[in-house]
Protein backbone atom coordinates (compact mmCIF):
# COMPACT_ATOMS: atom_id res chain seq x y z
CA UNK A 1 0.00 0.00 0.00
CA UNK A 2 1.81 3.29 -1.04
CA UNK A 3 0.79 6.99 -0.43
CA UNK A 4 0.35 7.33 -4.07
CA UNK A 5 -1.96 4.15 -4.56
CA UNK A 6 -4.18 5.82 -1.82
CA UNK A 7 -3.73 9.32 -3.17
CA UNK A 8 -4.67 8.38 -6.86
CA UNK A 9 -8.37 8.43 -6.97
CA UNK A 10 -8.97 10.64 -3.71
CA UNK A 11 -6.88 13.66 -4.37
CA UNK A 12 -8.97 14.05 -8.56
CA UNK A 13 -11.57 15.65 -5.84
CA UNK A 14 -10.87 19.05 -4.25
CA UNK A 15 -10.26 19.05 -0.38
CA UNK A 16 -13.67 19.69 1.71
CA UNK A 17 -13.21 22.99 3.69
CA UNK A 18 -12.90 21.26 6.61
CA UNK A 19 -9.71 19.57 5.72
CA UNK A 20 -8.33 22.79 6.09
CA UNK A 21 -9.77 23.37 9.24
CA UNK A 22 -7.70 20.02 10.29
CA UNK A 23 -4.30 21.28 8.58
CA UNK A 24 -4.39 23.69 11.59
CA UNK A 25 -5.04 21.45 14.32
CA UNK A 26 -7.29 23.25 16.25
CA UNK A 27 -6.99 21.63 19.53
CA UNK A 28 -3.10 22.38 20.00
CA UNK A 29 -4.55 25.92 19.17
CA UNK A 30 -6.55 26.06 22.06
CA UNK A 31 -4.00 26.04 24.33
CA UNK A 32 -2.00 28.64 21.91
CA UNK A 33 -5.18 31.01 22.59
CA UNK A 34 -4.93 30.63 25.99
CA UNK A 35 -1.49 31.33 26.85
CA UNK A 36 -1.48 34.46 24.36
CA UNK A 37 -4.95 35.69 25.74
CA UNK A 38 -2.90 35.53 29.34
CA UNK A 39 -0.16 37.33 27.98
CA UNK A 40 -2.19 40.16 26.82
CA UNK A 41 -4.56 40.22 29.60
CA UNK A 42 -1.12 40.41 32.31
CA UNK A 43 0.35 43.07 30.47
CA UNK A 44 0.55 46.57 32.14
CA UNK A 45 -2.23 48.42 30.32
CA UNK A 46 -5.17 48.25 28.57
CA UNK A 47 -5.77 47.16 24.57
CA UNK A 48 -8.72 48.16 22.91
CA UNK A 49 -11.33 45.11 23.36
CA UNK A 50 -11.40 44.90 19.20
CA UNK A 51 -7.52 45.13 18.97
CA UNK A 52 -7.04 42.57 21.58
CA UNK A 53 -9.34 39.97 19.71
CA UNK A 54 -7.34 40.18 16.19
CA UNK A 55 -4.10 39.82 18.14
CA UNK A 56 -5.52 36.41 19.59
CA UNK A 57 -6.74 36.00 16.08
CA UNK A 58 -3.46 36.15 14.54
CA UNK A 59 -1.73 34.67 17.06
CA UNK A 60 -4.06 31.34 16.56
CA UNK A 61 -3.85 32.25 12.32
CA UNK A 62 0.04 32.20 13.12
CA UNK A 63 -0.40 28.82 14.69
CA UNK A 64 -2.16 27.24 12.45
CA UNK A 65 -0.34 28.05 9.62
CA UNK A 66 2.46 26.68 11.72
CA UNK A 67 0.73 23.34 11.76
CA UNK A 68 -0.49 23.61 8.42
CA UNK A 69 3.14 23.99 7.61
CA UNK A 70 4.55 20.93 9.84
CA UNK A 71 1.84 18.56 8.26
CA UNK A 72 3.01 19.78 4.61
CA UNK A 73 6.46 18.69 5.67
CA UNK A 74 5.81 15.63 7.44
CA UNK A 75 3.29 13.76 5.88
CA UNK A 76 5.69 10.89 5.03
CA UNK A 77 6.09 10.63 8.96
CA UNK A 78 2.12 10.84 9.16
CA UNK A 79 1.67 8.08 7.34
CA UNK A 80 3.62 5.64 8.71
CA UNK A 81 1.72 6.41 12.21
CA UNK A 82 -1.23 5.53 13.89
CA UNK A 83 -2.46 8.52 16.03
CA UNK A 84 -1.67 10.51 12.50
CA UNK A 85 -2.18 8.58 9.53
CA UNK A 86 -5.72 9.98 8.73
CA UNK A 87 -4.53 13.61 8.64
CA UNK A 88 -5.94 15.24 5.08
CA UNK A 89 -2.74 14.44 3.77
CA UNK A 90 -1.75 11.12 4.51
CA UNK A 91 -4.95 10.19 4.19
CA UNK A 92 -5.41 11.23 0.72
CA UNK A 93 -7.89 14.15 0.97
CA UNK A 94 -5.66 17.19 0.00
CA UNK A 95 -2.54 17.07 -2.31
CA UNK A 96 0.59 18.23 -0.17
CA UNK A 97 0.92 21.30 -2.35
CA UNK A 98 -2.44 22.64 -1.38
CA UNK A 99 -1.58 22.44 2.33
CA UNK A 100 2.13 24.40 2.01
CA UNK A 101 -0.13 27.37 -0.07
CA UNK A 102 -2.52 27.44 2.36
CA UNK A 103 0.01 27.15 5.20
CA UNK A 104 1.87 29.87 3.32
CA UNK A 105 -0.55 32.43 2.57
CA UNK A 106 -1.88 31.78 6.22
CA UNK A 107 1.30 32.97 7.72
CA UNK A 108 1.77 36.46 5.54
CA UNK A 109 -1.96 37.26 6.37
CA UNK A 110 -1.55 36.66 10.08
CA UNK A 111 1.83 38.48 10.35
CA UNK A 112 0.22 41.28 8.39
CA UNK A 113 -2.44 41.92 10.17
CA UNK A 114 -1.03 41.62 13.43
CA UNK A 115 1.51 44.37 12.24
CA UNK A 116 -1.23 46.97 11.37
CA UNK A 117 -3.69 45.70 14.00
CA UNK A 118 -1.24 46.29 16.90
CA UNK A 119 2.18 46.78 16.43
CA UNK A 120 5.28 45.65 14.03
CA UNK A 121 7.45 44.17 17.01
CA UNK A 122 4.64 41.44 17.76
CA UNK A 123 3.81 40.93 14.34
CA UNK A 124 8.36 40.16 14.03
CA UNK A 125 7.88 37.87 16.91
CA UNK A 126 5.08 35.75 15.51
CA UNK A 127 6.88 35.63 12.19
CA UNK A 128 9.97 34.62 14.11
CA UNK A 129 7.71 31.93 15.85
CA UNK A 130 6.28 30.36 12.94
CA UNK A 131 9.98 30.66 11.19
CA UNK A 132 10.99 28.50 14.26
CA UNK A 133 8.57 26.29 14.89
CA UNK A 134 8.48 25.41 10.81
CA UNK A 135 12.32 25.57 9.76
CA UNK A 136 14.51 24.71 12.73
CA UNK A 137 11.85 21.97 14.63
CA UNK A 138 9.99 20.52 11.63
CA UNK A 139 12.23 20.68 9.38
CA UNK A 140 15.81 20.85 10.56
CA UNK A 141 15.41 19.06 14.40
CA UNK A 142 12.70 17.10 14.56
CA UNK A 143 13.85 13.62 12.15
CA UNK A 144 17.86 14.69 13.98
CA UNK A 145 17.72 14.87 17.67
CA UNK A 146 15.93 13.17 20.47
CA UNK A 147 15.99 16.94 22.13
CA UNK A 148 13.57 18.05 19.10
CA UNK A 149 11.02 18.31 21.77
CA UNK A 150 13.03 20.23 23.61
CA UNK A 151 13.04 22.49 20.54
CA UNK A 152 9.92 22.68 19.74
CA UNK A 153 9.09 23.43 23.34
CA UNK A 154 10.80 27.06 22.06
CA UNK A 155 8.35 27.82 19.33
CA UNK A 156 5.16 26.58 21.83
CA UNK A 157 6.39 28.76 24.26
CA UNK A 158 6.07 32.66 22.38
CA UNK A 159 2.53 33.21 22.55
CA UNK A 160 2.44 34.89 26.06
CA UNK A 161 5.68 36.90 24.52
CA UNK A 162 3.49 37.78 21.35
CA UNK A 163 0.23 38.47 23.50
CA UNK A 164 2.12 41.09 25.84
CA UNK A 165 4.08 42.42 23.23
CA UNK A 166 0.59 43.25 21.34
CA UNK A 167 -0.32 45.19 23.96
CA UNK A 168 3.29 47.25 24.95
CA UNK A 169 5.00 46.74 21.92
CA UNK A 170 7.89 45.11 24.29
CA UNK A 171 9.26 42.19 26.34
CA UNK A 172 9.87 42.80 29.76
CA UNK A 173 10.39 40.26 32.51
CA UNK A 174 7.58 38.49 33.18
CA UNK A 175 6.84 37.69 29.84
CA UNK A 176 10.18 36.17 29.66
CA UNK A 177 9.55 33.71 32.38
CA UNK A 178 6.04 32.58 31.37
CA UNK A 179 8.12 31.69 27.66
CA UNK A 180 10.72 29.74 30.19
CA UNK A 181 7.95 28.27 31.85
CA UNK A 182 6.06 26.45 28.64
CA UNK A 183 9.22 25.94 27.19
CA UNK A 184 10.27 23.48 30.25
CA UNK A 185 7.04 22.11 30.34
CA UNK A 186 6.98 20.53 26.79
CA UNK A 187 9.46 18.22 27.00
CA UNK A 188 7.63 16.35 30.52
CA UNK A 189 4.48 17.31 28.59
CA UNK A 190 5.25 15.26 25.29
CA UNK A 191 7.68 12.82 26.51
CA UNK A 192 5.35 11.51 28.91
CA UNK A 193 3.17 10.81 25.71
CA UNK A 194 5.83 9.66 23.70
CA UNK A 195 6.24 6.95 26.39
CA UNK A 196 2.91 5.12 26.14
CA UNK A 197 3.14 5.81 22.53
CA UNK A 198 6.67 4.87 21.97
CA UNK A 199 6.03 1.95 19.26
CA UNK A 200 4.27 4.30 16.96
CA UNK A 201 7.76 7.17 16.96
CA UNK A 202 9.83 4.51 16.25
CA UNK A 203 7.46 2.84 13.63
CA UNK A 204 7.69 6.46 11.83
CA UNK A 205 11.55 6.58 12.38
CA UNK A 206 11.04 9.54 14.57
CA UNK A 207 13.99 10.06 17.46
CA UNK A 208 11.75 10.49 20.25
CA UNK A 209 14.07 10.35 23.56
CA UNK A 210 12.10 7.28 24.72
CA UNK A 211 13.34 5.66 21.37
CA UNK A 212 17.03 6.60 21.39
CA UNK A 213 17.90 6.46 24.71
CA UNK A 214 15.07 4.18 26.57
CA UNK A 215 12.41 4.65 29.32
CA UNK A 216 14.51 4.84 31.93
CA UNK A 217 16.61 7.97 30.70
CA UNK A 218 13.19 9.42 29.66
CA UNK A 219 11.73 9.12 33.07
CA UNK A 220 14.55 10.94 34.55
CA UNK A 221 14.83 13.86 32.14
CA UNK A 222 11.09 14.62 32.77
CA UNK A 223 12.31 14.86 36.66
CA UNK A 224 14.57 17.15 35.22
CA UNK A 225 13.04 19.42 33.34
CA UNK A 226 10.14 19.51 35.95
CA UNK A 227 12.41 21.03 38.81
CA UNK A 228 13.14 24.02 37.00
CA UNK A 229 9.19 24.26 35.58
CA UNK A 230 7.87 24.50 38.95
CA UNK A 231 10.70 26.46 39.60
CA UNK A 232 10.18 29.40 36.83
CA UNK A 233 6.31 28.85 37.39
CA UNK A 234 6.34 29.76 40.85
CA UNK A 235 9.31 32.78 40.27
CA UNK A 236 7.38 35.66 39.46
CA UNK A 237 5.66 35.87 43.07
CA UNK A 238 9.22 36.41 44.63
CA UNK A 239 10.18 38.77 42.30
CA UNK A 240 6.92 40.58 43.02
CA UNK A 241 5.19 40.20 39.69
CA UNK A 242 2.68 38.40 40.95
CA UNK A 243 0.52 38.40 44.28
CA UNK A 244 0.10 35.76 46.58
CA UNK A 245 -2.67 34.08 44.60
CA UNK A 246 -0.86 33.53 41.79
CA UNK A 247 1.87 32.25 43.95
CA UNK A 248 -0.20 29.85 45.66
CA UNK A 249 -1.76 28.53 43.26
CA UNK A 250 1.60 27.95 41.37
CA UNK A 251 3.51 26.33 44.32
CA UNK A 252 0.49 23.68 44.56
CA UNK A 253 0.01 23.13 41.54
CA UNK A 254 3.79 22.63 40.54
CA UNK A 255 3.62 20.23 43.87
CA UNK A 256 0.99 18.25 41.95
CA UNK A 257 3.07 18.14 38.75
CA UNK A 258 6.50 17.07 40.64
CA UNK A 259 4.56 14.14 42.71
CA UNK A 260 3.08 12.89 39.60
CA UNK A 261 6.90 13.39 38.10
CA UNK A 262 8.32 11.16 41.24
CA UNK A 263 5.54 8.46 40.33
CA UNK A 264 6.99 8.58 36.51
CA UNK A 265 10.61 8.25 37.59
CA UNK A 266 9.87 5.26 40.10
CA UNK A 267 8.08 3.76 37.64
CA UNK A 268 9.07 0.46 35.51
CA UNK A 269 6.74 -0.64 33.45
CA UNK A 270 7.88 -0.98 29.61
CA UNK A 271 4.55 -1.66 28.43
CA UNK A 272 1.72 1.16 27.69
CA UNK A 273 -0.28 -1.24 29.47
CA UNK A 274 1.59 -0.33 32.79
CA UNK A 275 1.89 3.12 31.95
CA UNK A 276 -0.79 5.20 34.20
CA UNK A 277 1.58 7.19 35.84
CA UNK A 278 2.74 8.64 32.33
CA UNK A 279 -0.55 8.91 31.13
CA UNK A 280 -1.81 10.73 34.49
CA UNK A 281 1.29 13.14 34.34
CA UNK A 282 0.08 13.94 30.89
CA UNK A 283 -3.60 14.69 31.08
CA UNK A 284 -2.54 16.71 34.26
CA UNK A 285 0.12 18.94 32.49
CA UNK A 286 -2.28 20.45 30.43
CA UNK A 287 -4.80 21.31 32.90
CA UNK A 288 -1.73 22.65 34.64
CA UNK A 289 -1.27 25.01 32.19
CA UNK A 290 -4.40 26.19 31.63
CA UNK A 291 -4.92 26.59 35.43
CA UNK A 292 -1.53 28.48 36.27
CA UNK A 293 -2.64 30.94 33.61
CA UNK A 294 -5.67 31.14 34.97
CA UNK A 295 -4.75 31.83 38.05
CA UNK A 296 -1.68 34.55 36.67
CA UNK A 297 -4.56 36.64 35.42
CA UNK A 298 -7.16 36.32 37.98
CA UNK A 299 -4.09 37.39 40.20
CA UNK A 300 -3.44 40.52 38.20
CA UNK A 301 -7.16 41.53 37.97
CA UNK A 302 -7.64 40.67 41.38
CA UNK A 303 -4.73 42.78 42.76
CA UNK A 304 -5.39 45.72 40.05
CA UNK B 1 -19.03 10.14 -13.92
CA UNK B 2 -21.85 12.38 -12.72
CA UNK B 3 -21.66 10.98 -9.62
CA UNK B 4 -17.62 12.55 -9.35
CA UNK B 5 -18.58 15.67 -10.88
CA UNK B 6 -21.40 16.14 -8.31
CA UNK B 7 -19.42 15.57 -5.44
CA UNK B 8 -16.63 18.25 -6.93
CA UNK B 9 -19.62 20.98 -7.42
CA UNK B 10 -20.46 19.86 -3.90
CA UNK B 11 -17.01 20.54 -2.23
CA UNK B 12 -16.83 23.97 -4.66
CA UNK B 13 -20.13 25.44 -2.95
CA UNK B 14 -19.01 24.11 0.55
CA UNK B 15 -15.19 26.13 0.12
CA UNK B 16 -16.95 28.68 -1.60
CA UNK B 17 -19.49 29.43 0.80
CA UNK B 18 -16.66 29.16 3.86
CA UNK B 19 -14.54 31.42 1.73
CA UNK B 20 -17.60 33.91 1.76
CA UNK B 21 -18.30 33.86 5.61
CA UNK B 22 -14.60 34.58 6.11
CA UNK B 23 -14.12 37.03 3.57
CA UNK B 24 -17.33 38.70 5.01
CA UNK B 25 -15.69 38.33 8.59
CA UNK B 26 -12.43 40.13 7.13
CA UNK B 27 -14.34 43.14 6.29
CA UNK B 28 -16.19 43.50 9.61
CA UNK B 29 -12.57 43.00 11.54
CA UNK B 30 -10.62 45.46 9.42
CA UNK B 31 -13.61 48.10 9.66
CA UNK B 32 -13.83 47.42 13.48
CA UNK B 33 -9.88 48.01 13.49
CA UNK B 34 -10.51 50.90 11.60
CA UNK B 35 -12.89 52.18 14.33
CA UNK B 36 -10.77 51.28 16.77
CA UNK B 37 -7.50 52.85 15.82
CA UNK B 38 -9.66 56.27 15.05
CA UNK B 39 -10.77 56.21 18.54
CA UNK B 40 -7.30 55.92 20.02
CA UNK B 41 -5.82 58.43 17.50
CA UNK B 42 -7.90 60.98 19.29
Amino acid sequence: MTTAAINAPATALPADWRDFLALTKPRVMTLVVFTGLAGLLVAPQPIHPVLGFTAILCIALGAGAAAALNMWWESDIDARMKRTRSRPIPAGRMERESALHFGVGLAFFSVILMGVATNWFAAAILAVSILFYVLVYTVWLKRRTPQNIVIGGAAGAFPPLIGWAAVTGDVATLPMLLFALIFLWTPPHFWALSLFVRSDYATAGVPMLPVVAGNRATRVQIMLYALPMAAAAVAPWPLGLAGPLYGLAASALGLAFLALSLAVLMNRATEPAGMRPEKRLFVFSILYLFALFGALVADQWLLA
Amino acid sequence: MTQHEDEVRRRQKGRAIVMAALLGGFVVLVYAITIAKMGLAQ
